[in-house]
């Protein structure tokens, strides 16, 4: 019995060494520590119709999204971890492999949207301007940028937290997206 | 005077228990009855930015555009139940900072209990432990705590002699 509690705090140490590496695994998988298992999974996209954001056209609802596999993105020009996932999506963009639709969320200068996709370009097939998080909170959304792979259904199979990048990309989301033009 | 009136302002300050809410003048609706409604349901849905608070009570440009559609529910006519199930919906249990028992939230509910329990036995052992070493059937069993043989009486002297330079 005595020599068991010699082990103890060496097992405390494994026990806590091991979800550090989980947790430091999943970060390398471009998963982040607030990531939660979204309720969405495999259900379809609540219906919606938004308003376009100024000069980037009549916006979008959820029946734009049935007939195609798409990428939804929120972003806003207010967020900082968007741009460093923008250069990302200009590529995904000037490469033609998946229509990104963009929903600009909570602009608090309804110019900001723009001025931002003017300065960096725009990777977006249709923007749609989410000033009260009606779009955001119906696709269970905590922070920017968040990222939904939609099938064909219009059925949402994959939810990105934080930024999309080269990782993700290779990892999961092509993989996925080759499998769900398949369907 | 003027000092006792500080400190008693600063501890009512520190202790008062009322939580501070964020809800702004401009989302209170005009009918009292379906906003009592709202700060109900405010008070059980959690912020889903900063996690620890509810929406009622955070400052989170999320949660207030949360507490809004809230209202906008309730003004809508939905009932206190159906503006919980649209948010567990789209956000999970997690969204409810009083999350139902069920096989998935089982862990959380009774986790603690059985680490109390543990714990409690832990302690238990460890004292039961301890009474019996200082009982004579668990002095013999343990020859550290079993008085001295009179060969190692005579040893410990010897040694304590040469130490006296």
């Amino acid at each position: 019995m005595k020599k068991l509690t010699y082990f103890l705090p060496l097992a405390v140490l494994v026990v806590v060494g091991l979800f550090a590496i989980i947790q430091l695994k999943q970060v390398s998988d471009g998963k982040s520590v607030r990531d939660l298992p979204s309720v969405l999974i495999n259900r379809e996209v609540a219906p919606f119709e938004m308003a376009g954001i100024q000069g980037h056209g009549k916006g979008w609802g959820s029946k734009d999204l049935v007939g195609q596999v798409t990428l939804v993105n929120l972003f806003g020009s207010w967020c900082v971890a968007c741009l460093t996932e923008h250069p990302f999506l200009m590529r995904i963009k000037d490469q033609n492999l998946i229509p990104i639709y963009g929903v600009d969320w909570r602009e608090k200068d309804p110019a900001a949207g723009p001025r931002w996709l003017a300065k960096y370009g725009n990777p977006y097939t249709l923007i749609g301007n989410d000033p009260q998080s009606k779009v955001a909170i119906s696709f269970g959304v905590t922070g920017a940028p968040e990222s939904f792979l939609v099938d064909k259904k219009g059925v949402i199979r994959y939810k990105q937290t934080g930024p999309v990048n080269a990782n993700v990309w290779e990892k999961t989301l092509w993989p996925l997206i080759v499998e769900l033009r398949k369907e | 005077m003027m000092l006792k009136a500080i400190l008693f302002v600063m501890a009512l300050a520190v202790f008062s228990p009322t939580p501070s809410l964020a809800v702004e003048p401009d989302e209170i609706l005009s009918d009292p009855a379906l906003e009592a409604r709202a700060r109900v349901l405010g008070k059980d849905l959690r912020c889903v930015v900063c996690q620890n608070q509810s929406i009622d009570e955070s400052n989170a440009d999320l949660a207030r555009d949360m507490r809004i559609l809230v209202r906008d529910r309730i003004t809508n006519g939905d009932t206190n139940e159906e503006v919980l199930a649209y948010m567990v919906d789209r956000y999970g249990d997690f969204v409810l900072l009083d999350p139902p028992f069920k096989t998935s939230t089982l862990v959380l509910w009774i986790g603690p209990g059985v680490i109390a329990v543990f714990g409690l036995f832990a302690v238990g052992s460890f004292y039961r432990r301890n009474k019996n070493n200082t009982d004579q059937t668990a002095v013999a069993a343990n020859p550290q705590t079993a008085p001295l043989s009179d060969d190692e009486r005579k040893r410990l002297d010897a040694l304590l002699k040469d130490d006296d330079v």
